[in-house]
Parts: C-alpha cells; sequence; structure tokens
C-alpha cells in the first residue's frame, strides 16, 4: 500500500504483576507488529521494572513474560525505549535491563535504549497514535 | 501533545512525570482524580502553578463538581467533556494512566 | 475527526467507562466519526447482560449496547474476554468479541486514539 506507514508508540508506565496491564499490553504489542506499522515502545516512571532482569514469578502462580521480552526483537519490535531519570531513580543501570534479541550479525545482545526525556517527548509528538499500558 | 492525567498528585506521580514531558504549546487537562491538582491550598498548588508558565491546563468541569471542589488556581481552565473533544481534535494524545 | 475510544477498566468500579462514554457522546453530538470502541483488560466487563444496577443508578451496560444500536463498532477484545468468562452468550446486544487486531486496525485508521482505564 503507497499509504504512509503509522507511527503508533506504546508507553509503559505500570509496574509489572501488580496489575495486568503490563502483561496484557504486551500481548497488544505482540499483534500490532504483525500490522503495517511503526512500532515504538517507552518504559518510564514504574514501567521500568518490567524490563527487571530476572523475574521469576513461578512462586506467584502466575505466567511470566520475560522470555517473550528476550524475543521482541524476532517480533520486529526493534524501537525499544528506556527514559533515563525514570531507570535512576529506581536505582537502576542498564546491566539490569532484559535482553530483548541477538543482533543478527554481531551475536551481540541488544538491550533497550536509555533516552532523556527531551528525546521522547520529540518521539511522542511525531506519533500518529499513542497506547499506554 | 494534550496530556491527560487521571490521578491525584497524592495518589501517584503521574502529574509529576508528565509535566517532565511537557513541552511549550502542550495541554494538560485533569480529569477523574486528576482534577484535584487543579486546587488551591494544597501542597502541589506550586508545581501546578509553575507548570502554568510553560503550558495551557485545564480541568474537567463535571469531575472538579463532582468533587465539589469550588477553589481552582488561578489561570486553571475549566473545561466540558466538549471542549474535552476539542482539545483531542487539536492535539494528539497521551494518557498518563 | 476519526476517533477510536479504548477502555481499560470495569463498570461502576473505575470512573473510566463514565468517562469515556460522556467524551463519546460529546464527540458524537459535534458530529466527529467514531472508529471504534474497544474493551481491554477488566473493561471487557462493561457489557454483560447479566448486570442489573439498582434502578436509579445508570446501567452501564445498555448504554454501551445502544450506542452500538446506534451503529458504533463495539470491540471486546477476545482474549480479555475469555480469560475473565465473558464469552458471547452473557454479551448486550451490539457489541462483538474480537481479536487484538481491530484494535490494531483502530490504532491505525483513527485520527485520534484517547485512553480510559486506570
Amino acid at each position: 500500500m503507497a499509504e504512509e506507514l503509522r507511527k503508533i508508540m506504546f508507553t509503559v508506565r505500570k509496574p509489572p504483576h501488580g496489575t495486568i496491564y503490563v502483561y496484557e499490553g504486551l500481548e497488544v504489542k505482540l499483534i500490532m507488529a504483525a500490522y503495517d506499522a511503526d512500532i515504538s515502545v517507552v518504559f518510564m516512571d514504574d514501567g521500568v521494572y518490567a524490563l527487571q532482569q530476572g523475574q521469576k514469578t513461578g512462586d506467584l502462580g502466575v505466567k511470566g513474560f520475560e522470555a517473550t521480552y528476550g524475543v521482541l526483537v524476532d517480533y520486529e519490535i526493534s524501537k525499544v525505549f528506556v527514559d533515563r531519570k525514570s531507570m535512576e531513580d529506581r536505582g537502576m543501570t542498564v546491566d539490569d535491563l532484559v535482553v530483548i534479541g541477538e543482533d543478527e550479525d554481531t551475536e551481540e545482545d541488544i538491550k533497550p535504549s536509555v533516552v532523556d526525556a527531551e528525546e521522547i517527548s520529540q518521539m511522542m509528538s511525531e506519533q500518529h497514535n499513542i497506547l499506554c499500558f | 501533545m494534550l496530556h491527560t492525567v487521571n490521578k491525584s498528585p497524592f495518589q501517584n506521580t503521574s502529574l509529576e512525570s508528565c509535566l517532565r514531558f511537557v513541552r511549550e504549546g502542550d495541554v494538560i487537562l485533569l480529569i477523574e482524580d486528576g482534577v484535584v491538582a487543579a486546587t488551591v491550598g494544597t501542597s502541589k498548588a506550586d508545581m501546578v502553578t509553575e507548570a502554568m508558565k510553560k503550558v495551557d491546563v485545564y480541568a474537567l468541569d463535571a469531575d472538579v463538581k463532582a468533587r465539589g471542589l469550588t477553589r481552582l488556581l488561578d489561570g486553571i481552565k475549566v473545561t466540558d467533556y466538549a471542549g474535552f473533544v476539542d482539545l483531542v481534535d487539536q492535539h494528539k494524545v497521551q494518557s498518563w494512566l | 475527526m476519526k476517533l477510536a475510544v479504548l477502555i481499560y477498566e470495569g463498570p461502576y468500579n473505575h470512573e473510566a467507562s463514565d468517562s469515556a462514554y460522556n467524551f463519546i457522546q460529546a464527540a458524537r453530538k459535534k458530529g466527529h466519526e467514531i472508529e471504534g470502541i474497544f474493551f481491554y483488560h477488566d473493561g471487557v466487563y462493561n457489557v454483560t447482560k447479566l448486570m442489573e444496577p439498582p434502578q436509579d443508578d445508570r446501567h452501564i451496560a445498555k448504554r454501551w449496547s445502544e450506542l452500538g444500536g446506534e451503529g458504533i463498532d463495539i470491540v471486546v477484545c477476545i482474549a480479555a474476554a475469555k480469560r475473565r468468562g465473558i464469552v458471547d452468550d452473557v454479551l448486550v446486544p451490539n457489541v462483538r468479541i474480537s481479536g487484538l487486531g481491530q484494535l490494531t486496525m483502530m490504532a491505525i485508521k483513527a485520527e485520534k486514539l484517547v485512553v480510559f482505564g486506570d
């Protein structure tokens, strides 16, 4: 189709597991990635906890999603960003974040990109629509 | 951008976060529990007043009335659902749930 | 404008459903086109016909059903619905269960998308 690819952004601001927002939000991203849309995901505020490595939900008796985050790039969701201040406010660094895929050429782990608020604001203003979870 | 905020600033940091991302020309609309941020005499009032130097801050009338809030900060624009629709018509929307 | 509305919370418990309804009615009054309404998360509980609120209160499911009857596409997410025991049999008329692809199409086709939730 000649139509321009629509930019859709997901903002994830809720912590994982306390509510189902992050989990079901991920389901939306995976489906939407199969469509012709230019998808990006931004984790901010408590949403950065969704990217914490080593989440083990077994004792809770709920299905986790860390494994799915590990293959986001395979689902063609590679524009994954973390708000720097939200991460630092929570005492986290890039080392704490999950790996979201592997670089095809170098086989190096891909991590979410840490960006500043100004950059996120700019990206927001360029979106066709924004979904929040 | 239109930023809708539906939480009291005493409940969580949605409004505070939103303020970190707003840019000149953006608009904030306080709805649901978010409207309490529009009132005078709170410890959050300075934050909201400061924000109004940069962006327009609206409060949804139905939510303000439902909560019996009568004393709003100078500069707060009160709007109804029709005004909410106009704001959406004029801007892209980020809902700070 | 073409408008899509997402609703994430159940009826009565949270204001989201009322906010969304009032917003949508105002938009229609102004002549805007509603591309679709999508219920997700606990929002799927908004349209069950088992709902029986006190007579002096608004009937949330009926309200949505009436909007659907006026030609607005109201979609309940199948994955979220099945997880919560919401199936075709318990839905009010004029709403349909469908997949997240519908939400995707709404997000792409609608010029504006507004989310109501917690």
